[in-house]
């Protein structure tokens, strides 16, 4: 062992003086990252509520994010035989522009980081739809090392489409169905976020182990 | 082929594995060969194979959890475009002291798998480049997963919230007896 950085040790010394990506930002910078915590926010009362909800319910922009296998099946949605965007329906290359996550199937730790810090920088009102069973109860990874169970306890799910793969048919279906909660203003994933930020912090930092990132809400 | 590379392989203590065997009815492929090599000597008789051999091309490197024998098994898969032959190369290592040479300056990219046989089976290749950084588990703290004593059921419903209701049936008896309650049974 000739080389100094091969120790473990040593690595786990360099870990632990490891400081968040934001530490070397200057001063009058480091307000780009949001250390707030989420907070509530109140619908509105009445007409502009339902109105609010009806406009987005007919313009859901998902995240192009696949996270899993099942992200192959978002690809078929959009090309003409299936069409999504006949449903308003459309992806986003950042999460900053959308407000439906689609979780594509099996989620593993390292992707939930991701999935988390993706979740956190979405606009609200925000959506998340499970696809496949894997997002429900593990499917056929729950007695995987490495994979989630149950989405639900990381970040708030609206609609989960049970399947391994859901179909096309099955994904638009879930999308009515998610459109049709929106309508009925059921949709309150972020709100309830907030709420519990507590706890679906404490399950995230339960299987999230080393964070190095920005210190966003961590 | 076969002829050159067993004169050396004496040099190396390397002796071929199941040449002439026939396994199952069916014989081994001729452009494919096991040789099981000493520790001491893997990581030089690889070397010659790289360099005089022809068998320029690391196609995988791999290990096995033999728990009852208490041994790795190490398995480097080699291919000479020239020849086009496939040779194995397995190596059994001691699996309380997991620990082989490098050959990360035979093949650079070797030092990616090394890293990730460190992290999904604890064996340690020391002076390989990166070996203990992160690799696929960020911030794993368990055991290395893929050995076998290492319970992942276990370590799945302790970690990650079992939703509760989940059935497990043994698919053949639920097939006969639920499913085709009346057929002969055929298995």
């Amino acid at each position: 062992m000739d080389n100094d950085s091969n120790n473990k040790e040593q690595l786990d010394e360099i870990r632990k003086q490891l400081t968040l990506a934001n530490n070397d930002v200057r001063e009058g910078e480091q307000a780009y990252f949001c250390d707030a915590r989420p907070v509530v926010v109140e619908p509105y009362r009445g007409i502009l509520e339902r109105f609010a909800n009806w406009a987005r319910s007919e313009s859901l922009w998902i995240l192009g994010f696949g996270t899993g296998c099942g992200a192959i099946e978002l690809r078929p949605l959009m090309t003409s035989r299936y069409d999504m965007y006949r449903f308003g329906i459309q992806p986003r290359p950042t999460p900053r522009q959308a407000g439906v996550f689609v979780i594509g199937g099996y989620a593993s730790v390292k992707t939930m980081k991701r999935i988390v810090r993706s979740y956190e920088q979405m606009q609200g009102p925000k959506f998340v739809v499970g696809l496949g069973s894997c997002t429900i109860n593990g499917g056929m990874y729950w007695d995987s090392y490495n994979t989630i169970n149950r989405l639900d306890h990381y970040i708030p799910v609206d609609v989960y489409i049970a399947g391994c793969m859901p179909r096309p048919e099955a994904l638009l279906a879930g999308f009515n169905a998610l459109k049709a909660k929106i309508r009925a203003g059921e949709c309150d994933g972020m709100n309830k976020y907030a709420q519990n930020f507590d706890w679906y912090k404490a399950n995230q930092k339960q299987i999230i182990k080393h964070w190095e990132m920005p210190d966003y809400n961590w | 082929m076969y002829e050159n590379v067993m004169k050396s392989a004496e040099r190396f203590k390397a002796r071929p594995l199941g040449r002439d065997q026939k396994i199952g009815g069916m014989k081994q492929r001729e452009d494919l060969l096991f040789m099981k090599v000493e520790q001491e000597q893997a990581v030089p008789f690889i070397t010659w194979l790289k360099e005089l051999g022809g068998f320029g091309h690391l196609v995988l490197f791999t290990a096995v959890d033999f728990i009852e024998q208490d041994i790795f098994q190490i398995t480097y898969l080699l291919h000479s475009y020239e020849q086009h032959h496939d040779i194995v190369v397995l190596v059994e290592i001691d699996r309380q002291k997991a620990e082989m040479e490098s050959i990360h300056h035979l093949w650079p990219h070797a030092a990616t798998y090394q890293q990730e046989l460190f992290e999904m089976f604890g064996i340690t290749f020391p002076g390989s480049p990166r070996l203990y950084e992160d690799f696929a588990l960020e911030g794993w703290q368990g055991p290395p997963p893929m050995r076998r004593d290492f319970d992942t059921k276990e370590y799945s419903e302790k970690t990650y919230f079992p939703r509760p209701g989940r059935v497990t049936h043994d698919p053949a008896t639920y097939m006969k007896e639920q499913l085709y309650p009346g057929e002969a049974q055929t298995w």
